[in-house]
């Protein structure tokens, strides 16, 4: 099965980049592959210009030590048998960082105290604990080993939304304060907005436009991104009844067998002939923008997306997730 | 500053698990299983201290024959005089060990092939597989008795043959556990920091997949019990003068129509044990339920 096509994503050292899409769109299996935890059957995945599938067991141990990840699901991914001193300090063990446990378990603290937890949770186990702590139990787990890049899949989708806020806050501090690179992984844009320097929109196993994070917001171009955006409602009433509603309507294909030509045209407005006919490419049509449409120049949206929309403060974040899933 | 924990969030902290402390709750509320904890006991000090506790030599033939219970012998004696409840009770250590040994090497085994053929998939588990379902396709009593037949009577022999038999379940129970909990977060997550294969196995897999493994071993003790004493019945068991309860009750086979308790004390013993085996069971496996259901 084809679950991601034609590709192509650069994460720039010290940028945070959001991937967005609906569920079954391909982009937890580009996760999986950046780590290394699944093979691509076709293309590369180059970390500072290496290739990963080229890497002996020395250069995967010292790529683990560089690359992390905080996962979805704060329930599943701590192992319900250990505890929270096992846990974050298993990456010291395992790779010999820290083989004493008097010393491990002054750095456990240490990492646990960074993402904002106390130290006598150490003898937790997992179903003791909150699920915002359980996250952040997470995340310390990931920061052990002190990586530059950090994979975040949907790390915050499965949290309450006041939780959600918190975490996202302590990732961004996180990201200031060790100079960490993010890719960001969610199905929520609202989420990905607010921590992303730029953002990628996913659809079907291929990216269809890419942008930084404010240019992405206010001004979307594919039909696919605008479907998206008009889902998450504005707070403000009077600009949420004067901006444009475009919603996806119909159900999302068959990833296995996506349909021809555009692989969005069974649910775009603009279709035409030639969608049903042609791929469109990524295309440039900004300064670091970059979409995949035939028809870019008939797309501009009246009022220009939700562009007057107040700053964004973490309360803001909130109020939108609480409403507005994506899809 | 880290954005610390908001007041309300770091107060929510669940109270600590009391694992054994809930078990005894458990015990105490769950009459049954209480039963099954005092008999079983009993059992057990009877497989320690049997020659001591047992009031003549088991296999002395000094006594009337087949004389019905008294107070010289509460339990009678059997065909060649000897005392029926010093037999029993001395039986008892080898009935437990065999029911317990067998079980123990079965479910190392087993556990040890579940787990390699769910977690590596592929031809290994195709390999290890065939042969589980080879296995499975014969009831284990047919197999031990096959194996028996192969290796010879004796004590160690139908400790080996017992425990193959039983190899099939274990080995079933864990690959299933194995297939859900690989699919877990954290498996994926003591990947991407680098835990070697052995360790994930040993660390992440196995603790989680105890809860249906030690059910499984309570339900094999019984049967390999009921193993050795059904082998020991068609005299494909243990050494003739060795008193277990199986051969006792072979023993008795003849004169049961004359002396019903010949027949009826072995076989309660037999019965008594199992069954509080299985309420002891019945009991862990609510328990470690219970306990799954909270970690949710
Ligand atoms: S290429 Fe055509 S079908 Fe595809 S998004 Fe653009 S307008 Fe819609």
């Amino acid at each position: 099965m084809r679950a991601v096509d034609g590709v192509d994503l650069v994460v720039r050292r010290g940028e945070t980049l959001g991937l967005v899409g609906e569920s079954g769109c391909g982009k937890s299996t580009i996760g999986r592959c950046m780590l290394g935890l699944e093979r691509p059957s076709s293309g590369r995945i180059l970390f500072d210009g290496a290739d990963l599938a080229g890497f002996d067991r020395a250069a995967e141990r010292r790529f683990r030590r560089r690359v992390q990840a905080v996962f979805q699901d704060p329930f599943s991914s701590l192992n319900p048998r250990m505890t929270v001193e096992e846990i974050v300090g298993e990456p010291l063990l395992v790779h010999g960082i820290a083989r004493e446990r008097r010393e491990r378990l002054r750095r456990v603290r240490a990492l646990l105290d960074l993402c904002g937890l106390p130290g006598q949770l150490v003898d937790r186990y997992p179903h003791e604990m909150s699920g915002g702590q359980r996250q952040r139990v997470g995340i310390a787990r990931a920061l052990a080993l002190e990586p530059e890049f950090v994979l975040c899949d949907e790390a915050v989708s499965a949290l309450d939304v006041s939780i959600q806020a918190q975490i996202i806050r302590l990732l961004e501090d996180l990201r200031e304060r060790l100079g960490l690179t993010y890719l960001f992984i969610a199905h929520d844009l609202s989420v990905v907005r607010h921590i992303s320097h730029r953002v990628a929109v996913m659809y079907l196993g291929r990216i269809v436009e890419i942008a930084d994070s404010e240019i992405l917001f206010a001004d979307p171009r594919h039909p696919y991104t605008q479907a998206l955006l008009s889902a998450v409602p504005v707070p403000d009433p009077e600009i949420e009844r004067r901006r444009p509603h475009r919603p996806v309507t119909g159900e999302i294909p068959n990833p296995a067998d996506p349909p021809d030509g555009c692989v969005f045209h069974p649910r775009c407005p603009f279709a035409d002939a030639r969608c049903r006919r042609e791929p469109p490419a990524l295309r440039a049509v900004g300064d670091g923008h970059e979409a995949a449409c035939h028809r870019l120049e008939d797309t501009v949206m009246a009022g220009g997306g939700d562009a007057a929309g107040p700053p964004a403060t973490p309360a803001r974040l909130a109020t939108s997730t609480s409403t507005g899933r994506a899809t | 500053m880290a954005a610390p924990a908001l007041p309300e969030e770091r107060d929510r902290l669940p109270p600590r698990r009391a694992g054994w402390r809930q078990f005894r709750a458990v015990l105490l509320r769950d009459k049954k299983a209480l039963a099954g904890v005092v008999v079983l006991s009993v059992f057990v000090l009877a497989a320690i201290f049997g020659p001591f506790l047992s009031p003549y030599d088991p296999n002395d033939m000094l006594f009337e024959m087949m004389a019905p219970p008294s107070l010289a012998h509460p339990l009678g004696t059997d065909d060649l005089g000897r005392d029926l409840l010093s037999r029993i009770v001395v039986g008892t250590r080898i009935s437990l060990f065999v029911g317990v040994s067998t079980v123990a090497i079965a479910l190392v085994i087993g556990v040890a092939l579940g787990l390699v053929a769910g977690y590596f998939g592929g031809w290994i588990d195709n390999i290890i597989m065939r042969y589980i379902d080879l296995q499975w396709a014969f009831p284990n009593f047919i197999i031990a008795v096959y194996l028996v037949a192969v290796f010879g009577t004796g004590l160690l022999n139908i400790i080996v043959a017992i425990s193959l038999a039983f190899v099939d379940d274990f080995a079933r129970v864990a690959r299933s556990m194995v297939l859900t909990i690989k699919e877990e977060q954290y498996i994926a997550a003591a990947r991407t920091v680098g835990v070697p294969t052995h360790r994930i196995i040993w660390r992440h897999v196995l603790p989680n997949a105890t809860a249906p493994i030690i059910v499984q071993a309570t339900v094999s003790v019984s049967y390999a019990i009921l193993g050795e004493a059904s082998l020991s019945f068609l005299g494909l068991g243990v050494e003739a003068d060795t008193p277990t309860w199986g051969l006792i009750l072979a023993d008795a086979r003849s004169f049961i129509s004359r002396a019903w308790w010949l027949g009826i004390f072995p076989g309660l013993a037999i019965m008594l044990t199992v069954l509080a085996i299985n309420f002891i069971g019945d009991a862990l496996r609510d328990f470690l339920d219970v306990r799954e259901v909270a970690e949710r």
